[in-house]
């Protein structure tokens, strides 16, 4: 069969921040070959259905994909309510994240299909996490940054025990590629906001590439809510397809399939 | 955006969600993403009770016109509510 696709997609069991065992949601191909990871970083409101989605989706594209359940330490019960817990008590801390997005690669790591390259992407606060991930852990060979909000901070009071720095300041260990994507009506970040953080890599010789988009606001991707854009989502996963295919150079047998 | 902006409106009452009747002691009240509504952003209570664990609540998510126009009408049925039982027997 010159065309087969198939994928298996699963919860699993992981170990997080501090070796603390959490879940996470994980797909792959069902081919052979081995495969370039990726950590899939929620948003705010939770370890929802549109993220599984997501983590499906680049497991049909040749990549084999985890989502670490940021919020699983509030848990048992559904991502939702948890969710609204983790919220009310002010978000997760940096560390934390940090932690489990470590767990989460090492995860991919050891899985007898890795390729051994590893990217991060997150969206939404997600996205924050992932620059954020990028900029403090080693062993990522790429990053996206969907929208992430307050990786710039303007007001020293978003800054606190659980955010204690903001990621921009951090920008000077990023040690792998960054895609950006942003759509120019979003309020966090604003366009301005996506300018500055472009200032600050180039000055700091980064490699990077950014994509504006005009008629999008945050979260455009997300097919589940009116802020979808399918005009620009296509093109902009288009981007993030590339850029990761290009630089997680996937294996030859995954290419080949597709 | 994704804020971490709560506001804690402490209260008495009561809520019925999953598991049936419940006291309430708290609402959580924030003007954020939705996890279930389609619009971009909601204005989402979460009733309950954090005495107890904050474990249950007891959800909605609101459009922002909506809930301001229940803020109103919370308001008309407690004055006419107040009024009409403050009122001495016909």
């Amino acid at each position: 069969m010159s065309y087969y696709q198939g994928l298996q997609a699963e919860t699993v069991t992981f170990r997080g921040h501090k070796g603390d065992q959490g879940e996470a949601y994980y797909a792959r191909p069902l081919r052979a070959g081995r495969f370039p990871g990726i950590v899939v970083i929620h948003h705010l409101p939770g370890w929802d259905e549109w993220i599984m989605e997501v983590v499906r989706k680049f497991a049909h594209h040749g990549f084999a994909a985890i989502s670490p359940h940021l919020y699983f330490r509030e848990g048992p019960g559904s991502p939702d309510d948890i969710g609204a817990r983790v919220r009310a008590a002010g978000g997760v801390a940096d560390a934390q994240v940090v932690g489990d997005v470590a767990g989460a690669m090492a995860y991919l790591r050891g899985e007898p299909n890795a390729s051994g390259r590893i990217g991060v992407i997150g969206f939404c606060s997600g996205g924050r996490h992932a620059y954020l991930a990028a900029c403090t852990l080693s062993g990522f060979d790429a990053v996206v940054d969907c929208w992430g909000g307050n990786v710039v901070v303007d007001n020293p009071k978003d800054l606190n025990e659980k955010r204690p720095i903001a990621p921009i300041d951090l920008t000077e260990k990023l040690g792998c590629p960054l895609l950006g994507i942003f759509g120019n009506d979003d309020a966090n970040p604003t366009a301005e906001q996506v300018n500055r953080t472009e200032a600050v890599l180039k000055r700091l010789g980064k490699t990077y590439e950014f994509h504006r988009y005009d008629g999008a606001g945050h979260a455009f991707f997300n097919s589940t809510r009116d802020a979808y854009r399918p005009e620009q989502a296509m093109d902009g996963w288009r981007k993030v397809l590339d850029f990761l295919h290009r630089r997680l150079a996937a294996s030859a047998a995954s290419v080949a399939a597709e | 955006m994704c804020s971490y902006i709560v506001e804690k409106a402490p209260l008495v009452g009561s809520a019925k969600g999953r598991k049936g009747w419940m006291r309430i002691d708290t609402a959580n009240v924030y003007f954020d993403h939705p996890y279930h509504s389609t619009l971009d952003h909601v204005l989402a209570i979460d009733f309950t009770n954090e005495g107890e664990g904050g474990r249950d609540r007891v959800a909605v998510e609101l459009s922002a016109q909506s809930a301001r126009a229940l803020v109103e009408r919370i308001l008309a049925a407690l004055a006419s509510g107040e009024a009409a039982h403050a009122a001495p027997p016909a």
